[in-house]
This record gives C-alpha cells, structure tokens and sequence, in this order.
C-alpha cells in the first residue's frame, strides 16, 4: 500500500493511494487485538462492527467481512476512504497507545474495493409496509437514511435536483481522493434495495412541499451547500470562486477535460486558495493539477487547519504554498483578478471555538501576484427548501432543528447531516440520518 | 430524459422549443427558469419559461453559443437528458394598477406569461416588444392577445416605431400613472431602459441572465450586486428591483469564458462540417 509520487499524481485526477493488498489487509488484521469492549466501535458514527469485520480478514474470508461491515454501513468504499479515522476508530483503538492503531479506514476501504470488484451482496430487505418515505438530497445522509429505510420495508423516493446522485460525494470531493465509479457503484447498491431515485427535482419547486408532506415521513437532507463568501472588496472580479463552484464544475460536470466536456472552468496561472478545511485542501490540489502555482491562505497556524492531517501532507507534497496566519484583506484587479492583499496575523487568546483567536498585525500588508482566488471558507445550510416549509423551525444559522433523533418540530418530518448539523463530516452526516431511520421507522410502524 | 413536442424556427437564429417535463411544466409560474443538460457531456444553461401548455413548457432561445446551437439541431422527438426546473423565484404579481411589460429581442419570450399573470392579477397590462428589425421581432400576436395595449418598436424602424424601446416607455411615464414596469433583455437593454423610470420613481423588475451552473444556489456563479449586496441570481432572483443592480458587474461577469465559449463554438461548427450535418431541421 502507497501513495503514488506527488510528481506523478499531479498531473491526473487518478486516485492517490493505492489501497491495500490481500496480503497487508490480512498482516493489518492479524495485528486486532479483538477487544471484549472495543473501542472503535463507540468511535465509529455508525457503529460498525470493527472487530467483526476484521477478524473475517484475517481468516481470509472478503466477503463475509463485507457482509458485516455492509449490515451497519451501505457506503464502505466511500468512509474506507473519506472518513476522518485518525479522530474516530483509529483514534481510540487501544494499539495506538503503544505502537500504531489498526488501520482500519485502509481494511474497510480494502474489502469494500474487493466486494465491488467481484460479486456485491445485498443486505436482506424486510416484507413491504405499505408506508412511504421521501427523502430529500441523495448526499451521504440522504442515501443512508434510504437504505436504512428500504431495509426495513418503506417505500422510499430520493428526490435529487442535479443530474447526479451523490451530494457532496459527487460534486464536492475530487475523484483522486474518491473515485467517481466508487460512489456511482455504492449508489447503486442502495438504489438495489428498491430506493427509487428523482433526479432533476428540485423539492420545493419541481416537487410542491404539500406534496412532500403528503408522504408519511420526510427526512431532509439537503445538505450545507450555501458557501460563504469574505465580504471583501474585489470578490465579484472574474476570477474569483467559491470552492463549491469550482470543485463542481470540475468533479460534476468535468470541467478539466473541456471541450471535450462543454462546462469551462478558468486555469489560473497563480491561485489563491482560501481556507484550512478539506475542501481548501481538494480546491488547492484540483488547482494544482490543472496547472497552477498555488498558494493557500489560512488566518491561523497549520496546527490549527481543520483539514484532516493526511490531507495537508497530500497537499504540501504536491508543491501546495502554506501561507499561514494570513488573512486576505481584499481581492485586486480591474475586470480580472491580478492580485489579492493579505494582512499577517498573530495568535492571541483563545476564542469561541476554542482556538486560538487570530488579529490583524497593524502594517503587514502584502499582496500576492494571482489570477485566481478560490474561497473555501465554508457553507452554511442551504435554505431554499427548507425556507418554503410552514411551521418548520429553524436556529440562528438555518440549520433545521432536531433533536437527537432527528425529529423537527413537525411531527412526521426529520433532518439530518449537514441540513440539521451545520457543515460537518460525511461520516457524521451518515451517523445522524441512520439515527433519524431508526426514529422513523418506529414511527411508522408504532402507527 | 425529457422529450422535445415541438421545434420551430421564429427568426433568425431564434428557436421556439415545447420540452415535455411534467414537473416542471406542473409548478411554473411567470419569471421562472429551468436548467437543461443536452446530453452527458453537456454544460448546464439555463433559459427563462416562456409558456406551459399540459406537461410541457416552452423555451426560446437564440442560437448564439455551443450549447444553443446544438440544442437547435434538434427536432421534435428528439430528447434532452436533463431538465431541472422551475428555479428561481416567480414574479411578483400583484394588482399594482398599471403595469408596463417591455421586452428586447429575445427577451420578449418571458414576457407573455408575466403579461397574462398580471392581466389575471386585475392590471391594466401595456406590452412594448422591440427588436433590431421585424423580422427578429417575436410572439407579436401572443402579446396582443394577453396585453391591453400593445406598443412595437424596431432598431431600423421597419415595424412600428422607430428607435427603442425606452421612447416609448418615456412617452408614458409623461403621459400617465405607471405603476410597475419589467423589463426583459440583453442586460445593455435593461440597464438603459431602466434608467428611463428613476426619475418618476417607478418599481422596476429586470430579470438578470448571469452565468450558472446548479442554478440552486449552491456555487455563487450568479452572483449579483443588488443595492450594494451579493444575491445569487438564481435563488434569490432571477428578477430585481432594476435601480438596485450593478450592470456593469453583470456584463463584466457574463463575459468570464468568452474565450473558451468561442473554442467550444468552433469546434462544434468544425465538427458539424466534418459530419455533413447541417443542422437543418427548420429551414
């Protein structure tokens, strides 16, 4: 198992690690210690049984490791490979106190890989109920409360409003660090559980929200994909995007390989890529591989980026610029983006978030010489359809509120990921809309 | 994948499509768009809703890119892969009293559909349609029908009157009480023709055609200066209050990939020779 070379790896979208061989997994797997009281278990959002699925490794046996890894979580190949592990499972596993943790993202991802490769096996469905479910948004929450729904025996409709199904998964994460076949094949296998799938609806416009909440149970799942843009001067100048947009135009409608694809996307020379999180991290290496010097901009320290840490490494070895504790001030140019003006910041305190708090230095000023600037600063929940229902309760950020089961303030519609969390991570997307199928299925069937 | 009833050619380059899509054809009100795909290599444009008849919806377009001159090879029976729609917000139809519903060029095709929604309202409804000459002016007949008053004007004055579509409107303002104008265009006409109401303080709607890709308001690619803050066209929009808009940041922004539209443009041309296809279904 490796990475492929950063010279290499920039010049393709082709996936960066390499994955596992039978031989490692089964090395990997020997080393579980099959704890009586596994932790990674209770690390793991969606509750995987982790030393199940590995001991089936161990003994060689793929496909019934599968097949446990599959009754808890329909999107393995996806997590194997997305899933912030060093924070959850692997964090807590009882080996990393004395030598490394099991790898177990690289196991999951590996006897994913190997089961979509030969012969995928379903999960059983239970005997129809009769009760409809419309869930809306086909991203990682939307497509695990389906499942998870359809398993139990709902008649399930995703109503999606782009031409793909995914979410995030689809427009958001580049295919070198998910492989668009890995997540079209996954998809597949919910929709193989009898999920059916709207594409091009758009709930709230195509779909009438009288016509959702006909359903017996609605869980919203439309995601966090407002992005945030600084308020800084210069942010409309050609040149400038958000990271959605850019991400999208390149992993959605394949931008990179204009014209043979018809949606363009700008090649700057020099990017400017704002923001510490993963998605600054995918921004600023799509950049890279489609031919830019670029440089990152972060307000504090790197010890301080959100991004996963194996995401930062990718990125610098692949020649990515840290500009850290620098914060834009504003964009420069007259029509096209020339310049960007930075401030150098100091760590002062700690805020809100627990961080350090960052503050302009006073006459640190500089600019950058750039063609394009990126902002990946985050995005808030996307309020277009849930703005549109009457009666549905909303916090100060406009999320849906839930409680821990999903529930909103009416009675038979739930939420979950990022619609009810604010941005998080694909995993606790997951975590939260399995929550809210169980609730809702006991709803359904307590009627 | 979404079935094409009717193609008809209008004019030059200017093509009436009717697109069976139940879901969207079912929800549209006036000043809504959809967002098609032509096929899996296709980028996503979108194009105002110009009328709804049972479960399809008509679309005019002028062939002036790759996109839309692809989308004009096609003939009924053909289909287009993907249409997601209606999008944006309808217009905002009241009883204001009386209401003036310009269109330019092409822009005329959205104004039937607010002219009848305002008729329908109670107004009291004056169309002015504008072209650069007759022969480009469009959905003359369907205006007359559902306007009070019809008023007409070309660039070289062969229909109507002669000169701009803003004479005409200046004409009114001085004669009588206008309570609400939309104006449909090419952003240059909507800009001029906007100006003409600022000093009667007139409400004035245009609706703005700024690049877009999701067209849910989930990239910014439309962004819009409104009265000093960024709007996404295609969610919070695609009407504004036309004293409020930055035009000149419109038309900077419209203009991003002119150069790469003009590549896609020529290879498709290059393409279309090679394959002896001349795209001529209605001529």
């Amino acid at each position: 198992m490796s990475d492929r070379p950063a010279d290499v790896r920039i010049h393709d979208f082709k996936e960066v690690d390499c994955g596992l061989s039978p031989a490692e997994a089964i090395a990997e797997a020997e080393r579980c210690l099959q704890c009586k009281k596994p932790l990674c278990v209770k690390g793991c959002p969606v509750c995987i049984d982790i030393p199940a699925f590995i001991r089936e490794i161990a003994d060689g046996n793929f496909p019934a490791a599968a097949r446990a890894l599959k009754e808890q979580n329909m999107l393995p190949a996806i997590c194997g490979r997305v899933c912030p592990q060093e924070t959850q499972c692997e964090g807590v596993c009882i080996l990393g106190s004395k030598e490394t943790p099991i790898r177990i993202g690289a196991l999951e991802r590996f006897v994913a890989d190997r089961e979509r490769e030969n012969d995928p096996s379903l999960p059983e469905t239970a005997k129809p109920t009769g009760k409809r479910v419309a869930v809306v948004g086909s991203g990682p929450a939307g497509l695990t409360a389906a499942a998870e729904l359809a398993r139990a025996g709902h008649a399930v409709t995703i109503f999606e409003s782009l031409h793909e199904a995914g979410g995030v998964l689809t427009y958001g994460i580049p295919a070198f660090r998910l492989p668009k076949d890995v997540v079209k094949a996954e998809i597949d296998q919910v929709l193989a559980l009898g999920v059916r799938l709207k594409k091009n609806h758009l709930a709230g416009r195509s779909v009438a929200t009288d016509q959702l909440l006909g359903y017996d149970a609605v869980f919203l799942a439309t995601g966090a994909g407002l992005p945030a843009f600084m308020g800084i001067l210069g942010e409309n100048l050609n040149g400038v995007y958000s990271a959605n947009e850019f991400l999208t135009r390149v992993n959605l409608m394949h931008a990179d390989a204009f014209p043979e694809f018809d949606t363009p996307v700008l090649h700057g020379a020099r990017v400017a890529v704002i923001g510490g999180g993963n998605v600054a991290m995918d921004a600023a290496r799509v950049a890279r591989r489609l031919g830019a010097k670029v440089s990152l901009i972060y307000r504090r320290g790197e010890e301080e980026m959100p991004a996963r840490k194996a995401e930062v490494g990718h990125a610098k070895e692949e020649g990515i610029e840290f500009l850290t504790c620098t914060n834009p001030t504003r964009i420069l140019g007259e029509q096209c983006v020339t310049g960007i003006e930075c401030v150098k910041m100091s760590l002062c305190g700690i805020d809100a978030s627990g961080r350090p708090s960052p503050k302009p230095i006073e006459g640190s000023e500089f600019t950058l010489d750039v063609d394009m600037v990126i902002q990946a600063i985050g995005t808030s929940p996307n309020p277009l359809l849930v703005s549109l229902i009457p009666g549905l309760e909303r916090g100060r950020k406009g999320n849906v509120v839930v409680d821990n089961d999903g529930r909103t303030s009416i009675p038979h519609v739930y939420a979950g990921g990022d619609i009810a969390t604010g941005a998080a991570t694909v995993i606790e997307a997951m975590g939260s809309a399995k929550k809210a199928a169980a609730a809702i299925d006991a709803m359904l069937k307590g009627e | 994948m979404y079935k094409v009833e009717l193609a008809t050619k209008l004019a030059d380059r200017v093509y009436e499509y009717w697109i069976r899509a139940p879901q969207v054809a079912q929800h549209a009100r006036a000043g809504q768009f959809i967002i098609l795909r032509l096929h899996e290599a296709g980028e996503r444009i979108p194009l105002t809703i110009s009328a709804v008849r049972g479960d399809t919806v008509r679309v005019i377009f002028m062939a002036v890119g790759k996109t839309t001159e692809e989308l004009a090879t096609l003939g009924a029976g053909d289909s287009i892969k993907d249409v997601v729609g209606p999008l944006g917000k309808p217009s905002e139809i009241e009883n204001y009293g009386t209401c003036c519903v310009i269109g330019g060029g092409v822009g005329i095709a959205s104004t039937p559909l607010i002219a009848k929604e305002l008729k329908e309202a109670g107004n009291h409804v004056i169309g002015i349609i504008g072209a650069r000459n007759a022969d480009l002016l469009i959905l003359e007949d369907e205006m007359r029908e559902v306007c009070d008053e019809l008023y007409i004007t070309t660039d070289d004055g062969s229909k109507g009157v002669h000169g701009f579509a803003s004479d005409i409107l200046k004409k009114l303002l001085d004669e009588r009480q206008i309570d609400r104008v939309w104006i449909i265009g090419p952003a240059i006409m909507m800009k001029v023709t906007s100006g003409v109401t600022i000093p009667y303080g007139v409400k004035t709607y245009v609706s703005l055609n700024p690049i877009m890709v999701d067209g849910t308001g989930m990239c910014g690619s439309c962004r819009v200066t409104v009265g000093g803050e960024t709007k996404f066209a295609c969610v919070d929009g695609p009407e504004f209050d036309a004293h409020q808009v930055d035009f000149a940041e419109l038309m900077q922004r419209q203009r991003i990939y002119t150069g790469q539209e003009k590549v896609s443009l020529e290879r498709f041309a290059e393409h279309r020779c090679r394959c002896g296809e001349g795209g001529h279904h209605h001529e």
